[in-house]
Formats: structure tokens, C-alpha cells, sequence
């Protein structure tokens, strides 16, 4: 569209022609109030807010609703306009209850800053307030009835946004009511049977519908707000924890995105909203465990557990070797924590027996790039790309925010969906083209694509540009194959999706037997030929470790994973393994340790971690668990524990003067890093602290090909891109890389171990199966 | 294609449904008539008259809902077999419509919007039914009474009572 030039307020505007007048303004710097208006959303014109005047329109226009032309002229601050607005204020107050001292939007309460600004402090009303009780939805949604103003928001992003339907609007004038999809007895809605993703809570304008996880907890004001990355699934949505302090370090009491700088914008997952609760659940560790001489676990101080666990990992190294050493790493724990992890591995307890609980084939994904730069698609990429080929997988449930971006993207752009799947999935009802694929059919897809028979192939084949996002359906030499073709034209990226918070991290910095960081071979360390003691033979993989026909291992450090729930695992294989776990809870793997260190949780550590797309984010610091450690610090620990020089496994002041600032812990973690500019400047040092991971992430920029960060843009809280392919074509794929991934399927309310712990989410499960059970009765 | 397999309506209104989705540029601009004749067959939107409709349109039952009470000639309790309907705006009340409503109150014993015990009658305040040259006026199902007194009112019921056991009758037979 051709751009217009009118006039606001006396200033000259310039928008292209039909930008709505709300949106050209807020781009000026004009703020026009609303209530229904939200942006990405179909209009609604009901709350009469944004009314401004035009001229020679004989009536005020919404400004919603009013599209820019040539030459118009507005005005939105006037007396007339002043009086229009406040009296809508009075109105919508004429029933709304004034309970804002206990209501939890008070003090993030669009009404009251209207009733603020414009000043609608007296009623002319004298009719008694409207009342109708509260109702409670599900065990995530509440809904206030008489706090209401009807602006249909919750119903819009429920509908449009999610694509679920969930809600809508009863009866007419003053009886209207938003009502759930699920009846009650007396014929409205009174149960929601919907994804539960909370979106409606957090869209609400007033303090109508609440979450049944922060309702009449504390007030906004009372918490500190910090946006981190969700520990959940692969898709890293940036969260804003709403944390209080507690008796015992702090609590994280809301998780909302009142931070919308994320890539997720407003969106939220159920397990982004209400999965925060696992940190405070009565059964997570707080104290190191020791197995003691009668083979119970008993509570250790840090002191004893690290000497023993120390002592222990040193006397198996120096007598059997570190080829009799395993390590197996997380999913969840941050890019630092798994670099240092395969670091300490290597060097200290040299051996290459390193692996994590594979949830697709990240390393067959690099190796199949290798040499093709600017191949794949960031998350940020999604919503403006023309034509994307979705196979295999249901982002619905196990990528919601790819879900969204997805539908997004058709929504707004009529992008082209095609999907290609062996079983029908909800995001088919966005698709322009669907292919049913035969369950063991994914390796064929690129052979039926060229053969350009079907009108889906053709159409594919028409495209000009595409995104391709698959899944664990490709390993191995499917992957190869799905990119090969794609390579062969121009304009294809590629975007692979696994599971969990940072498995691409975990696969990107090397936890694998034979792959160093980056997918560097161990058998051409290249750049990692300075790590002092680095064995040349590959080690052993995860069930390899576990298997008693290997003999068992010496010793195994096991940090927040939970392996021996594995089909594959006979316990017989760790009799005679000094087992070391580092985790949240006890575990079934860390039941059985003899060493159990209780761990911090992603919310209660700073870092970095990579989405399944190659997208890196800042991890911050939201609570504090008292008793427990971030991974990193138990690492340096325990390597200090064997006697290492702590400093070859972190790099961290370059000269004599080094200090701990104490940044491991505390709301001013990572503190050191955001100073580094000015230490630098006063001739001071930078990473003061043996446990600041950023020390780390200094290494893996210098070392890791592909991890070439846009630091500045990372430090201000962005996403930044990674692209590990390999610059030189990789030797091979991790070993069996196939037959080792075992993926999570986690559901919209399931996170695997993490899950069990999350009540809130539990709770909604339930109430899911229930509302199914009952449906289906019906 | 959208022909339901098993309807709850009468074979004449489901052919009638099959029509009437066809001739909207989008389906769902057949809901309301399609409320309106469910209701004069049913008697009432039941649970299952709204997920058939729904059915039939591609629409949630949600959406049904959110439509159907919207209006309030729609209603989702069975009314009597006489749905009696009394006007109360300007012209009929200046003319006795209350007085003519409390008539029909005493004599069926019965409140706003209730229904007799044999399933007869029911009894309902509406607004302007458009007769108000001929005020007070009323309407039973779709049939017109008006300039009415409240002494008429005996009349009028027993008519009804009449037609139903004639009607009844001729079932029987």
C-alpha cells in the first residue's frame, strides 16, 4: 500500500494507506486508549474507548476501526473526546464491582488506569450493582463475573489465536456473560474443556478472569519480574516469573509474559504459565544425600558429599582409568553446564564415555548442513515465511508456540501450509495441502516429492522459497536424504524440532561419545586439540554405559537426567557403579546413587540455552532454593574436590587477582558479565568467579564453530542465531545415532520427569481426562 | 452430504434443514430459522436439538448457544402446549394489559414464564407484538387475540382446552 499523509493532533503522519488509525498513532507515539482492540486480533469496535474526531464526520469514529487516508484530519485529545471517554469509563464502572484492593489485576489494571487518566471517580449511578458469583472453570481459569466489561478479547485469541473455540458470549445487553464451551446443569457454560493454555488470563484487561495458580496470592507490586527461558518444551518462550521472597530463598509465585520482547510475544504455553510450581514442590532435594554404611541415603553436608564423591571419582580414574568413568548429561541445564560437563569429562576424568538422553538426531542434522550456511530457519522466521512444509509430529501438543507461529502466520498472511503426517493433527485445519503419509514412510518423502505426481507435490515443487520443519521421524540417513533435496533447490530452510528446553544445547556442546562441541569429531579435535589430556578413541554411548554385558562401570556422574527409567536399562549393569547424581528431586536414577547433589532448577540459575531452531537465549536468575546449586557450580566443585586446578576448566581471571563476587547466587547473578564492559574500561577483571558461567560462554565463542554470538543484541535479552554446521564436511554421525533417540512425546500438560512435580499441571491433566471421559460418555 | 444420518426432527424439517443450508453463501447463516423451526416442532431448544443444529452447520455447540440466547423468543425450558404470550408494551398497557395478565395468572395458577401442571399452557410477558391498533392483544403460538378484556380470558383458555381434546381425539382414533 501506498503511503498517505493526514494529520493528528496538528502533527503530519505518515502510514500506508489502510494501517488502521490506532496502530498508525501508537507507531507515533500517540496513545489512543481501548479496550477490545488488541493487536493481531479481528476487530470488535464494543468498548467505544478509542473514539476520536475526524473531521467533517459529523459523529466521533472509533479509531480502531478508522483506516488512514490521503489528507484526513484528526483529533484524539480534546475536551469533547475527554468527556466521551470518561463517561464510557462510567459506564463500564457502573456495574464493575470496586473490589480492587483484593482483585488480582489491581495495580495491572487497564480499567484503573483509565478511570486514572480520565477521572471517573464519581458515579451518577444509583442503581445497586449487578452481582453474580464467581465461577471456576478448570483448575487454570477463573472467571469474576461482574468484573467483566465484555471485551471479548478472551474469546478472540481463544478462537483466532489458539484455534480451540473455548469461549464465547451468553445472552444479550446487561445479562451478557463470557461463558465456556462445557454446560453446567443449569444450561450455561460452567467448565472449560480447551488446551489451557491461559492465554485468556493474561489477554484480560481486568481482573475478570484470574489463574487458579495466582489468584489471591500477593499483589503485582509486591514481586520482582524476571523473563528467563521456559524449562520446558524445545521451543524456549520467554517466560516473566513474578518472584517473592519466602522463608526459604525466594518463591516464584505467577509466570505470565508481562515481558513481550520474546519471540513468543504474548503467547504461553499451559506448562509456560502454570509449570513454574515444580520449584517449590515439598519433595525436592535441599540437602547433598550419602549412602551410608547400612546402604541408606542420609543427609550430607557439601562439604562430606564432595570429598567423598571427589575422592571416589579420582581413585577410579588413577586406578581403572577414565575409560571406566561414564557421564551422561541433561536436557534441561544450560549451554555453560554442558560444556563444562564434557569439558570436566575429558580432562578431568578423561574419558569420552559422555552421552544425554537423545530426543532426535541434532548431530545428523549438523552433519547433513555441513558446508551450507544460512540453511536454517530461526523461530522469529516463522510467522512471515510465504509456504512452510510441516512433516511428521503434532506441534500442537509437543511445540505450541511453533503451533502458534504457525497459525499466525496463516491468519495474518495467508501463508501456505502444506503438512505431511501419518496421522491427522489440529494444525491440519490451517494446512493449504495435507499428505498422508504411511507411519514408516517419513524416508521416502523427498523421493515422492521429486516424482511430482500428487497435487501436493506439485505444489511443493511451485514453491519459491520454504521452511521444512520435521522431527525425530528423520535420523540418520532420512535426515541426510530430506536435506539433500532440499539443498538441491534454491530457497529451502530447514528447521528440526526435538525436545525439552536446551537438547539442542546439550547436542550442540558435545555431549556425545564421539562428537565434540560443535559436532567436531573427537578423532580431529581441531580447535580442541588445548584441551589438556583429551582421549582419541571414541567412548561409550548411553545404553552402552548401562549394559551389563559391558562389565559396569567404575563410576557415573549422572546430572538431571533420569536414565534407568529407560526400556533398555538392567539395573544389574550399576551393582558395582559409584553412581553420582546431580538433580531437582529423587529421581529413580538418583535413588539409587551413592552421592545424590540437589541441584538448581533453570529458573534459579543464569546461562544460556538453544531452542530446537537454533535460537539462543539468556537464561535469568528468578528464585533461590536454599540448599541447592546450580549444575555449574557442583561441577567446578567437585573438579576442585579431586584436586584439579580449577581454573584450566574455567577460564576465569586472566591474572593473579581473582575474587568471588559471589555471583552464583542471589538476584545479582551474573552481574560480573553486565559490568565486563565497564571492568574492562577501569583496567579491572572481567570474571572474577570460578562460577560465573558466562566465563564459559567467552570459550565457547572462541571455540565452538557456529556459536558466534551477537553478544550486545544476547545481553539486552534478545534471541540470537546459532547455526552449528560444520564448516568442513563432518567425518561421521554419532554413534547408532538412530537407534539411541528416544523422544519424550510430552503432551500439553506432560514434561517429562520434570512433569510428575508440577502439580498445577497435574491438576489440569486431570481435569482434561475428566472433561474427555464425560464427553465421550455423553 | 449434510444429511444426518439419525435426526431428531421430523423427515419433513430435516429435508427442510438439508434445503435451507444450502442456499446461504455460508452455512451458518441458517442457524436462527433453523432455531426457530427446531423450536416450533420441538417444543424447545433441548440439549440434542442444539448439537444436531450444530452438526448440521460445521458450527460448536458453543457458538449455538451464544446465538440461540441472544434471543428471547428462543428458549431452552419446554413451554406448554399453548404458549400464551401477553403484551406489555406502551399501547397494551395503557389498555389493561396487566390487568389482562394477572387474568391469565389467576386463572391457569401460574407465574411468569411457568407452565401448567397438564403441559397446556404457559404463560409469558412479551414485548410489542405489532398489534397495537387492536390493543391489548396476545398470541398464542402464532395465533392472534385481540382487544381483549380480562373477562375473556375464561373463554380463550376453554377454547384451547376444546381444540386440544379434539386434537387429541383424532389422534386416538
Amino acid at each position: 500500500m501506498p503511503d498517505v499523509t493526514f494529520t493528528v493532533d496538528g502533527k503530519k503522519l505518515t502510514a500506508p494507506a489502510g494501517t488502521l488509525l490506532i496502530e498508525a498513532c501508537r507507531k507515533a507515539g500517540i496513545e489512543i486508549p481501548s479496550f477490545c482492540y488488541y493487536p493481531g486480533l479481528s476487530l470488535q469496535a464494543a468498548c467505544r474507548m478509542c473514539l476520536v474526531r475526524q473531521e467533517k464526520v459529523p459523529k466521533l469514529q472509533t479509531a480502531c476501526t478508522t483506516t488512514v487516508a490521503e489528507g484526513q484530519i484528526f483529533t484524539t485529545e480534546s475536551p469533547e473526546i475527554t468527556q466521551a471517554r470518561k463517561a464510557m469509563t462510567e459506564l463500564l464502572l457502573g456495574n464493575h464491582p470496586l473490589d480492587c484492593p483484593v482483585c488480582d489485576a489491581g495495580g495491572e489494571c487497564e480499567l484503573q488506569d483509565m478511570t486514572f487518566k480520565y477521572g471517573a471517580g464519581e458515579s451518577l449511578y444509583a442503581e445497586t450493582k449487578q452481582h453474580r458469583n464467581e465461577q471456576q472453570w478448570s483448575p487454570a481459569v477463573f472467571y469474576d463475573r461482574p468484573r467483566c466489561i465484555l471485551c471479548y478479547r478472551c474469546v478472540r485469541v481463544c478462537g483466532e489465536g489458539m484455534d480451540v473455540w473455548a469461549l464465547g458470549v451468553e445472552n444479550r445487553g446487561v445479562h451478557s456473560v463470557i461463558v465456556p464451551n462445557v454446560p453446567g446443569e443449569n444450561g450455561g457454560g460452567d467448565q472449560l474443556d480447551c488446551e489451557e493454555c491461559g492465554m485468556c488470563i493474561d489477554i484480560c484487561p481486568v481482573g475478570a478472569l484470574t489463574s487458579g495458580s495466582y489468584r489471591y496470592k500477593t499483589r503485582p507490586w509486591e514481586m520482582n519480574h524476571v523473563s528467563t527461558v521456559c524449562t520446558h518444551c524445545a521451543d524456549g518462550c520467554k517466560v516473566t516469573l513474578g518472584v517473592r521472597q519466602s522463608n526459604n530463598g525466594s518463591e516464584i509465585v505467577r509466570g505470565d509474559n508481562r515481558d513481550k520482547s520474546g519471540m513468543n510475544g504474548d503467547f504461553l504455553c499451559a506448562k509456560g504459565r502454570f509449570g513454574f510450581d515444580f520449584v517449590n514442590h515439598p519433595e525436592r532435594l535441599t540437602t547433598p544425600l550419602l549412602r551410608n554404611a547400612a546402604g541408606e541415603l542420609e543427609p550430607a553436608t557439601w562439604e562430606d558429599a564432595l570429598r567423598v564423591a571427589g575422592a571416589r571419582l579420582k581413585e577410579v580414574r588413577d586406578s581403572r582409568g577414565g575409560a571406566t568413568i561414564g557421564v551422561i548429561g541433561s536436557n534441561r541445564t544450560t549451554n555453560e553446564e554442558n560444556y563444562l560437563l564434557q569439558k570436566f569429562a575429558r580432562t578431568v576424568l578423561a574419558t569420552n564415555n559422555i552421552d544425554h538422553e537423545r530426543t532426535t538426531d541434532y548431530a545428523a542434522f549438523a552433519c547433513a548442513l555441513a558446508g551450507h550456511p544460512g540453511k536454517t530457519a530461526g523461530l522469529r522466521e516463522i510467522p512471515s515465511a510465504p509456504a512452510i512444509l510441516l512433516v511428521g509430529g503434532n506441534p500442537t501438543d509437543e511445540h505450541p508456540f511453533l503451533a502458534w507461529q504457525l497459525r499466525t502466520n496463516v491468519r495474518l498472511n495467508k501463508a501456505r501450509l502444506y503438512i505431511a503426517n501419518s496421522r491427522p493433527i489440529k494444525l491440519e485445519r490451517q494446512a493449504k495441502l495435507t499428505q498422508e503419509l504411511p507411519p514408516g514412510g517419513y524416508w521416502r518423502l523427498a523421493a515422492f516429492l521429486d516424482a511430482g505426481q500428487s497435487d501436493f507435490s506439485k505444489a511443493i515443487l511451485a514453491e519459491e522459497s520454504l521452511i521444512v520443519i520435521f522431527g525425530e521421524e528423520f535420523r540418520g540417513p532420512a535426515v541426510e536424504s530430506l536435506i539433500a533435496w532440499g539443498l538441491k533447490r534454491a530457497n529451502v530452510r530447514f528447521a528440526y524440532l526435538g525436545d525439552h528446553a536446551n537438547s539442542h544445547g546439550a547436542a550442540d556442546m558435545g555431549l556425545f561419545p564421539d562428537l565434540l562441541p560443535g559436532y567436531v569429531p573427537v578423532t580431529a579435535p581441531g580447535p580442541f586439540a588445548e584441551y589438556p589430556n583429551l582421549p582419541a578413541a571414541p567412548g561409550k554411548t548411553l545404553p552402552q554405559m548401562l549394559d551389563v554385558a559391558n562389565g559396569g562401570l567404575g563410576a557415573l556422574l549422572v546430572v538431571g537426567a533420569n536414565p534407568v527409567t529407560r526400556r533398555e536399562v538392567d539395573l544389574a549393569a550399576l551393582q558395582n557403579t559409584f553412581l553420582i547424581v546431580q538433580d531437582l528431586f529423587l529421581t529413580e536414577t538418583a535413588a539409587l546413587a551413592h552421592v545424590v547433589f540437589p541441584a538448581a532448577s533453570l529458573y534459579e540459575k543464569s546461562g544460556t540455552v538453544t531452542n530446537t531452531f537454533g535460537d539462543l537465549q539468556m537464561v535469568r536468575k528468578a528464585s533461590d532454593r536454599a540448599g541447592a546449586k546450580p549444575d555449574f557450580e557442583i561441577l567446578v566443585r567437585l573438579a576442585g574436590a579431586m584436586g584439579e586446578e580449577v581454573k584450566k576448566l574455567v577460564p576465569f581471571g586472566r591474572g593473579a587477582m581473582t575474587a568471588d563476587l559471589g555471583q552464583s547466587r542471589g538476584a545479582q547473578a551474573g552481574e560480573a558479565d553486565r559490568h565486563a564492559v565497564w571492568l574492562e574500561a577501569n583496567g579491572l577483571e572481567p570474571r572474577l568467579s570460578p562460577f560465573d558461567p558466562f566465563a564459559v560462554l567467552d570459550e565457547i565463542e572462541r571455540l565452538v564453530p557456529g556459536y558466534k554470538l551477537d553478544r550486545m543484541n544476547l545481553m539486552t535479552g534478545n534471541d540470537v542465531r546459532t547455526e552449528v554446521a560444520p564448516t568442513q564436511p563432518a567425518t561421521a554421525s554419532a554413534i547408532g545415532g538412530e537407534d539411541l533417540i528416544v523422544p519424550a512425546h510430552d503432551t500439553l500438560f506432560t514434561s517429562s520427569t520434570l512433569g510428575r512435580y508440577c502439580s498445577g499441571l497435574n491438576e489440569i491433566e486431570a481435569h482434561q481426562t475428566r472433561e474427555h471421559a464425560e464427553a465421550a460418555a455423553d | 452430504m449434510s444429511t444426518e444420518t439419525i435426526s431428531i426432527f421430523s423427515p419433513e424439517l430435516a429435508t427442510r434443514f438439508d434445503a435451507l443450508v444450502t442456499k446461504y453463501p455460508v452455512k451458518r447463516s441458517a442457524l436462527v430459522p433453523m432455531l426457530l423451526y427446531a423450536q416450533d416442532e420441538i417444543g424447545y431448544l433441548s440439549d440434542a436439538v442444539i448439537t444436531e443444529i450444530a452438526h448440521r452447520l460445521g458450527l460448536t455447540e458453543l457458538d449455538v448457544r451464544n446465538v440461540a440466547s441472544y434471543y428471547s423468543m428462543l428458549r431452552f425450558k419446554p413451554a406448554g402446549r399453548y404458549n400464551i404470550q401477553v403484551c406489555t408494551n406502551i399501547c397494551c398497557m395503557l389498555r389493561g394489559a396487566y390487568d389482562l395478565y394477572e387474568r391469565f395468572r389467576e386463572e391457569l395458577n401460574i407465574g411468569p414464564h411457568g407452565a401448567t401442571a397438564d403441559g397446556l399452557f404457559s404463560l409469558e410477558e412479551v414485548e410489542c407484538i405489532g398489534a397495537c391498533s387492536w390493543a391489548p392483544a396476545i398470541q398464542v403460538n402464532y395465533d392472534f387475540h385481540d382487544e381483549l378484556t380480562p373477562d375473556l380470558v375464561p373463554g380463550i383458555l376453554a377454547d384451547y382446552r376444546g381444540r386440544a381434546q379434539a386434537e387429541g381425539s383424532k389422534n386416538h382414533a
